[in-house]
């Protein structure tokens, strides 16, 4: 009777590695170029498109801007951008919940990166799974919209750790709406302790000053 | 839906870890996965039968070790895990102000061989 020699071999390797590193080749291309990068996630509707063309609008005549923007399908949202006046690049990730490192290692190779000064990356629209994949921006920037509810940190903790910034839309709402505002920065305070955030209308322009602001900074001041 | 991603990526770091010590098998693989992780097991045990096929890596079986969230308070320094993943404060002082300790993790940790 053979008997079959099992061995264990020890691994401790971090699964997203992978793709970390593809991040991380990324990230260096971008700051090689001079570019500053934002990586927006949110759900569905919450508004990325929205203060994409907002931050276009204002920034425009002061910055190249390029957008890169991830859909399961269509090109919507790059034809919003393109006509924003940004030099927009379509992924559609062909069912994938979301933007990973590759799919914008491919899209940065339609870019000339040394003519532009931002990069706008637009995720899939997704609570869950974009957190999980790095893509080498300098910031992954969350947008919460109130009328999702004020439980969404509660719920979709992974989503609300390891941002930068948190964008939270549709304020002008706020009268019409049940939303503790309490309650949802608690759990922002619990899994993002002095999270950086913007409470904003992109239909009023309320508080876009704020983001702006904080955005030019972030641009003058790349490395 | 993201499981499909991952379980590339678990596949892709088995089969390097097989090929440099000589596998011609690989017979389980050893995961750990910590709550907040937002990993399904499910989803990856359904995918890995897919993606395994025609690989060293066809027919492992895949062990599952979840961990606990576990946060800590900065305040008064109590330890507590959470009850189905709900974010709370903590429950000795009632403060906001609290770490993440423990919950992050995934790792594939070691894999069994046969040469």
């Amino acid at each position: 009777m053979s008997e079959s020699m099992t061995e264990n071999v020890t691994i401790v390797e971090n699964i997203h590695q992978s793709n970390d590193q593809i991040a991380e080749r990324n990230h260096q291309q971008l700051q090689a170029a001079g570019v500053f990068s934002l990586n927006f996630m949110a759900s569905p509707g919450a508004g990325k498109t929205s203060l994409i063309e907002r931050t276009l609008h204002a920034l425009k005549d002061s910055f190249n801007i390029a957008v890169v923007d991830g859909d399961v399908a269509s090109s919507i949202d790059a034809d919003r951008a393109a006509k924003a006046g940004a030099t927009a690049v379509q992924i559609n990730t062909g069912g994938s919940c979301h933007v990973d490192a590759n799919m914008l290692h491919s899209a940065l190779a339609e870019l000339t990166l040394e003519d532009f000064d931002l990069l706008l990356v637009e995720n899939v629209g997704n609570l869950i799974c974009p957190a999980s994949f790095k893509l080498g921006t300098d910031k992954n920037v969350l947008i919460a919209s109130v009328p999702e509810g004020d439980d969404k940190p509660y719920k979709y903790p992974k989503m609300y750790q390891d941002v930068d910034a948190l964008v939270i839309n549709k304020i002008d709402l706020l009268p019409y709406i049940d939303f503790d505002m309490a309650y949802f920065q608690k759990g922002v305070e619990i899994l993002s302790p002095d999270l950086l955030s913007f409470p904003i209308s992109c239909k009023t322009e309320k508080g876009m000053d704020a983001w702006l602001a904080w955005l030019e900074e972030e641009i003058t001041h790349r490395s | 839906m993201h499981e499909l991603a991952i379980t590339k990526q678990i596949t892709e770091i088995a089969i390097r870890y097989g090929e440099q010590n000589d596998a011609s098998k690989i017979t389980d693989l050893y995961l750990i996965i910590g709550d907040l992780s937002s990993v399904i097991d499910d989803s990856v045990q359904f995918y890995w039968d897919i993606i395994a096929e025609d690989t060293i890596c066809e027919g492992a079986n895949l062990h599952f070790e979840r961990i606990p969230a576990k946060l800590q308070c900065q305040k008064c320094g109590h330890e507590y895990t959470l009850k189905e993943n709900e974010i709370t404060y903590c429950p000795q002082c009632q403060s906001s102000d609290v770490r993440i300790i423990q919950g992050k993790e995934f790792q594939l940790q070691s894999i069994n061989i046969e040469k």
